[in-house]
């Protein structure tokens, strides 16, 4: 029953604290990112990666000396996931039979399962990283025409600004620890900009709807109207993908571990800025009623009332 | 009101059912398998799978079933051991001319596969495998064939009697002819029209100099037969193997990605797939000595050192007598008389006639067998043995002076298999052990099921009846999009896995819409069944914008993306489109059927 009461919340009223707070995540995101640097994975970096499963727990030390004492002075040694597999990492080589050298990892070290070779050449590195922007940059385009079309300009910008402002963040978060960056996280970012969009969007769709249909109020009371009756679904749709989210990270294991991080952050700062970022953006770059009123006749279905 | 027509209720049914029917085979799992096919040109019939089935029976090994496929035979047991104790005896039983691969049969039954459905294709992370990217060493091709016309040119200038200084490679491509005088370079001029099309000329400061460059049409069509050799090559090493379904494929300009399923050690694989060894056939120029050559700096016009195993240096004719590209059978073996490692070989009809004249007039010569090996588009040569032609040698005939009969056998491969026409580097590798595959999978379907168990179990509650339908539709979103990845046979991989359960926990959105909106038009006093339909009018708007921004993204990330990412970006994708269906049309089927009609009080909304 209609017993689940309206919120009221006074959205654009406290958009004072909600800037400074973004502003002050995208500063410390950004700043970590070029002065920190990512630690980047082998997908972008080229190099190898050994990971071997053992029958008990292992003596990394005895792990590494065997390794330094051969021709693997700069081999990087830890556990993955469980306590009995083992993450060896090789620098990329200038040596032309660097394909050879993950062969003789696992010669090195008998009694170990192999479990898995990652060997990535420096000029695939590159291009990976490449394709990688390229795709971010395209997503964000194709995402500003579409709003374009559907909205104006100025709910563009607002999408990109909000995604943006995810994409930074969560790009940030990554930095700011110093966890892997790889290309499955690339992936993750990725998803994270068409799930932001697409809380955006969903906003944006009721401030549109209001603007045409309340004839009092002002665009700010409007939009916060539209925030306070879109709010319990925003919380309720980034409540069960936060909750498939959280299966993958406790369930899916150390290959999606990046993976699922960067999702459960991007849901998060997704979910803030589809509130604040882009509806904030939007009212600042000034809307009117006029400009929304449908120019040809769009939606005619919505208002046919029963 | 809240009435659907009698099709749409019948099109919800048949999607769903299709679904399902297309999804079924995902629950059987694989039957440990071998296929048996032919190396060659042997034949693959019922006699065979008769045979090796009665062999199997006498070793008193269980087959599940053994089928007819397309040039090859499939048999099926119940576990990995039974099949590893089969391959032994079926290996026996066949001989060296069948190819004998270790492979994993979906065991889905006869009426599923009757309408075409299979179980989806397993990514390499799933399955455990090899994935390689090569790179075709394409300065390799343009320095052979510069090679190529330096020789060729240096016979048609000398059978015209046009002198010249030099002719060599330019180090930046092209070939330097160098003329005795002006008068030869204008002599050469008419020959270079006649014979030497393809190459343009440049005429340098040097007036007795000439830059000759290979057009950029035969550059071109260089480029592709070399690649095309090589995946033939490669294919053909690969089957040597006796791997079930490998892919062998060309990415772009100069690239070739090869998978092998199921392939455990990548250092063999590496080892064979990028040999580029072939063997020539010279004599020995035994009228001169080869150290005196060497040490004095006066080698034969027509002789070339080359080096045996020991290092010692030998004198062979420049002449080759045969090279490998006419073998069409290799096969290693002990030698009758000495005992040690040998390689039997058979040429082609070409082959063995050339050869047949060329040891026909040397009877009592000494002859050298040399592999070459091209690395880094640098050939290795090297004698590994020299005897004497005892008689004339033509069809089949045998090479000794191997060190083990490992190396017979890995010569013996890679002489069936052919040379490479340009050296690769092995630029990307990607293996997963096949623990590691399960573990993954294992991984992957228990948080796709705790996901969704959580999606369904909070929306239940939170939105009741209304919520379980939207569960429901959810399961069935699952079930279609297994469903569509069958029937696409698009590759499942772990991070595709990943993006199913994303899929579910995002297309949710779409009945939280739908049920938002139905709450707030009973709050606004309408009617139960005004509402469900305005719910659903009002929502599809948002949905539509929505889902479409969300498209993009999750197209933008399949163009752009390679492997593992592709996979995810591909369930992302299908998910959208199912997802669409069964939260807007699916959900809408049901609550009709259970609402519509009624005179209804209230909603469990």
């Amino acid at each position: 029953m209609a017993e689940h009461k309206e919120f009221n919340f006074d959205f654009m009223g406290h958009v004072r604290p909600a800037v400074a707070l973004t502003t002050l995540l995208v500063i410390i995101s950004v700043g970590a990112s070029l002065f920190k640097g990512f630690n980047f994975g082998v997908d972008f970096t080229g190099g190898t990666l050994v990971e071997l499963g053992y029958k008990s727990e292992p003596d990394l030390n005895q792990i590494r000396e065997a390794l330094h004492a051969s021709e693997f002075k700069n081999a990087m040694v830890q556990r993955f996931g469980t306590p009995t597999d083992v993450l060896v990492r090789l620098p990329p080589t200038g040596d032309q039979k660097a394909a050879s050298v993950s062969h003789r990892v696992v010669e090195l070290l008998p009694g170990a399962e192999l479990r898995r070779i990652e060997f990535v050449g420096p000029q695939v590195g590159d291009e990976l990283a490449e394709s990688g922007v390229l795709a971010l940059l395209f997503a964000l385009g194709g995402i500003f025409l579409y709003v374009m079309l559907r909205f104006t300009w100025k709910f563009s910008v607002g999408a990109i600004v909000a995604t943006m402002h995810d994409v930074v963040i969560t790009i940030g978060y990554f930095a700011v620890t110093g966890r892997e960056f790889d290309l499955t996280v690339l992936a993750a970012v990725l998803a994270v900009l068409g799930y932001s969009l697409n809380d955006t969007v969903v906003v944006f769709d009721r401030v549109r709807e209001n603007l045409r249909k309340m004839r009092k109020g002002t665009v700010t009371e409007i939009v916060n109207a539209a925030l306070n009756q879109t709010l319990s679904r925003t919380l309720m749709t980034s409540g069960e993908t936060m909750l498939a989210v959280l299966a993958l990270l406790f369930f899916g294991g150390e290959l999606l571990h990046g993976f699922s991080v960067a999702l459960v952050i991007g849901i998060l700062v997704g979910t803030y800025s589809s509130i604040y970022v882009a509806t904030a953006t939007v009212v600042w770059l000034g809307i009117n009623r006029q400009e929304m009123m449908p120019v040809v006749k769009e939606g005619a279905g919505a208002d046919e009332r029963p | 009101m809240n009435e659907y027509p009698l099709w749409r209720y019948l099109l919800v049914l048949v999607v769903v059912t299709v679904g399902v029917l297309y999804a079924l085979p995902n629950l059987y799992g694989d039957d440990p398998a071998l296929q048996i096919s032919a190396r060659r040109s042997e034949t693959v019939d019922e006699a065979l799978s008769t045979r090796v089935v009665d062999a199997l029976k006498a070793a008193s090994i269980d087959v599940k079933r053994s089928e007819m496929q397309h040039k090859s035979v499939l048999l099926r047991f119940n576990d990995l051991d039974a099949r590893a104790k089969a391959r032994d005896v079926v290996e026996k039983t066949v001989g060296e001319h069948y190819i004998v691969a270790l492979n994993m049969a979906p065991a889905t039954p006869d009426w599923l596969r009757k309408i075409g459905a299979k179980p989806m294709y397993m990514g390499l992370d799933l399955r455990g495998g090899v994935h390689f990217l090569m790179q075709v060493d394409m300065d390799a091709v343009r320095t052979q064939t510069d090679e190529r016309f330096v020789s060729e040119l240096r016979t048609a200038f000398r059978d015209e009697k046009i002198r010249y200084r030099s002719i060599a490679r330019d180090p930046d491509g092209g070939v330097r002819v160098s003329f005795q005088n002006e008068e030869a370079k204008q002599k050469a001029g008419p020959v270079l029209t006649k014979d030497f099309r393809e190459l343009q000329r440049t005429e340098q400061s040097d007036a007795t100099e000439l830059l000759l460059t290979v057009s950029p049409k035969l550059t071109d069509e260089v480029r592709k037969t070399a690649i095309k050799q090589n995946l033939t090559t490669l294919r053909n090493r690969v089957n040597e193997f006796g791997v079930a379904e490998p892919v062998i494929q060309q990415q772009g300009e100069g690239r070739i990605v090869v998978q092998l399923p199921g392939v455990e050690d990548t250092a063999e694989a590496k080892k064979i797939l990028g040999a580029t060894a072939t063997l020539e056939f010279r004599l020995v120029d035994f009228n001169n000595d080869a150290q005196r050559a060497i040490d004095s700096g006066h080698i034969p016009v027509n002789s070339k050192v080359y080096y045996d195993k020991a290092g010692k240096p030998i004198l062979l004719d420049k002449k080759v007598m045969l090279t490998g590209e006419y073998i069409i059978d290799a096969s290693s073996g002990i030698e009758q008389t000495s005992g040690g490692p040998a390689v039997f070989i058979t040429l082609d009809g070409k082959g063995s006639r050339l050869f047949s004249r060329a040891t026909r007039e040397q009877i009592g010569k000494p002859m050298a067998v040399v592999y070459i090996e091209q690395r880094k588009g640098r050939a290795i040569e090297q004698v590994i043995n020299v005897a004497t032609i005892r008689d004339e040698l033509s069809k089949r005939f045998q090479i000794s002076g191997l060190d083990s009969t490992d190396e017979a056998h890995t010569l013996a491969l890679l002489l069936r298999a052919g040379a490479l026409a340009a050296p690769i580097e092995i630029i990307e590798e990607r293996t997963v052990g096949p623990s590691l595959g399960q573990d993954n999978i294992d991984k992957g379907m228990m948080s796709a099921m705790m996901g969704l168990i959580a999606v369904v179990v909070f929306t239940a509650i939170y939105y009741r009846a209304f919520g379980l339908i939207a569960g429901v539709a959810l399961s069935m979103n699952v079930v279609l999009l297994v469903a569509l990845l069958s029937m696409l046979q698009a590759t499942l991989t772990l991070p595709g896995i990943a993006g199913i359960v994303l899929t579910v926990g995002m297309a949710i959105d779409a009945n939280v819409l739908i049920n938002e909106r139905i709450r707030e038009e009973l709050r606004n006093g309408n009617s139960p069944q005004a509402s469900i339909h305005a719910g659903y009018e009002k929502a599809f708007a948002t949905i539509a914008d929505a889902n479409v921004t969300h498209m993009i993204a999750a197209l933008v990330l399949f163009l752009f993306g390679t492997g593992p990412v592709k996979g995810f970006a591909v369930t992302l994708t299908l998910g959208i489109l199912t997802s669409a269906f069964t939260a807007i049309t699916g959900t809408r089927a049901i609550v009709n059927l259970v609402y519509g009609r009624r005179r209804l009080k209230g909603l469990s909304v």
